[in-house]
């Protein structure tokens, strides 16, 4: 009981932080870049992404045994293309702001490769209970990283957060921060400082390691 | 990943696993299910959601025109039939439809005129208001936009922009200036790095003028606010 507890948590733990979809996988990249110009947009983004991905690996994980190898893929993506309708319908009823920003990229959630590869490389090898442990992290991460990247380009290139106005009339946006260019700066300069902290954090436990030894 | 998939789907010499060969109808039995299944889901939830996506879009055009026509508290429905505006109450989907609105004692206001085209990313949808008197566009509202967040949907959050559409000129023909430049009634100051939208959205209007002024009656022969509409309206305006 204890392990298994573990193992969900490990499943949970490992896609916040060690796998990160964005920042250690580098996965769902158009998304990523296109609607995090705003807090707001990419917490919907990230919402809609959440309840795909566990809805999907649910059901994937439950019917991995009826789905046939070779058309493995084609089921995956019926079941997550289904999960994509509901969710742009349901935000097009119960949030029509929100909808009208995200346009177009709530259809592209169905080509987010980080769900089907979720699918593909875990869900259905699974228990049930491991891939939702693990569709709720991969989620949680790929929230995550989309709310760090669309709160730093809309501080700056808007000078507000989540909407409300951060430093009066006198800041100048830097508008190239919410255009594209300024994704691929932004999630660049995340994706140093995540890796500079990756070796950093190794180069340290290595220097204990190799501490301890030297003293025993 | 990419490559895995591909040995396990076409059973090559050198595959490291032997994958149970399954009969082909089991295959298209899988996908029609699927398939079977998932199209219930949509079906499902489109019938679920489409009461609720209609009424958020007529309430966002109600609000609009009431927005764009500064004092109008009622509105009517025109269709233009045989050369000649007339109210009506149905909805048919080809039509294309102006609103003429009315303050509290039913007298005319001005229209409210949808137009549509091409922006900076995809169609722009607006309504504005169009007083036939003083032949001025009183108010615009953009109801459909993809324009570039941050940029392009200043169209409809910069209120400056929006401003220079309460008390705008049509003759001559409306013309797009640098921001700050706005010296004449028929002109617009456009939006510092989105002048693609500014100019569509004064692209849209000018088109539709086109369309429209030729057909509105002379100004002071407006169709009159019928009664049973109005009761329409303001039952429709209660259940807000």
């Amino acid at each position: 009981m204890d392990k298994t507890q573990n193992q969900a948590y490990e499943e949970f733990i490992k896609g916040i932080w060690r796998e990160n979809p964005v920042f250690v996988q580098v996965l769902g990249m158009c998304p990523m870049l296109a609607v995090t110009n705003s807090a707001i947009n990419a917490f919907a983004m990230g919402g809609a992404t959440f309840f795909v991905l566990v809805g999907s690996s649910f059901l994937v994980a439950s019917f991995k045994n009826l789905i046939r190898k070779q058309v493995r893929i084609s089921s995956f993506i019926i079941i997550i293309a289904t999960f994509v309708t509901v969710a742009d319908y349901t935000l097009e009823a119960l949030v029509p702001t929100v909808h009208k920003e995200l346009g177009a990229f709530i259809p592209l959630i169905v080509a987010n490769c980080m769900i089907l590869g979720r699918q593909e490389a875990f869900a259905s090898k699974n228990t049930i209970s491991m891939a939702v442990m693990d569709a709720i992290g991969m989620a949680a991460g790929f929230m995550l990283a989309l709310l760090t990247l669309g709160s730093v380009r809309e501080i700056l290139g808007n000078g507000s957060l989540f909407g409300v106005d951060l430093f009066g009339p006198d800041f100048e946006p830097w508008i190239i921060m919410i255009l594209p260019p300024g994704g691929f700066l932004t999630l660049g300069l995340i994706l140093l400082v995540f890796n500079w902290f990756t070796v950093k954090k190794a180069q340290f436990i290595d220097k204990v390691a190799a501490a301890e030894r030297s003293s025993s | 990943m990419t490559a895995e998939s591909e040995t396990v789907g076409s059973a090559g010499p050198q595959m490291p696993e032997i994958v149970p060969e399954s009969p082909t109808i089991r295959l298209v039995v899988t996908l029609a299910l699927a398939g079977l299944i998932s199209g219930i889901a949509i079906m499902g939830i489109y019938e679920v959601t489409l009461p609720t996506i209609t009424a958020n879009k007529a309430r966002v055009l109600r609000e609009g025109v009431f927005k764009v026509l500064p004092g109008a508290n009622r509105l009517q429905k025109l269709i233009y039939v045989d050369g000649d505006l007339a109210p009506t109450a149905d909805t048919r989907k080809d039509e294309q439809p102006i609103y003429a609105g009315y303050d509290m004692d039913g007298s005319f206001v001005g229209y409210a005129i949808p137009g549509a085209g091409p922006g900076f990313q995809d169609t722009i949808g607006l309504l504005y208001g169009f007083k036939p008197n003083t032949r001025q566009v009183i108010g615009m509202e953009v109801l459909e936009s993809k324009e570039t967040p941050g940029l392009g949907d200043k169209i409809y959050k910069d209120a400056e922009f929006v401003a220079n559409f309460r008390q705008l000129s049509i003759e001559p023909e409306i013309v797009t200036v640098k921001k700050g430049k706005k010296s004449a009634a028929n002109e617009v100051d456009a939006i510092t790095g989105a002048t693609i939208s500014s100019k569509a959205i004064v692209r849209i209007i000018n088109e539709t003028n086109d369309i429209w002024l030729s057909r509105l009656p002379e100004p002071g022969a407006e169709p009159p606010l019928l009664e049973v509409q109005t009761e329409a309206a303001e039952s429709a305006k209660t259940v807000d």
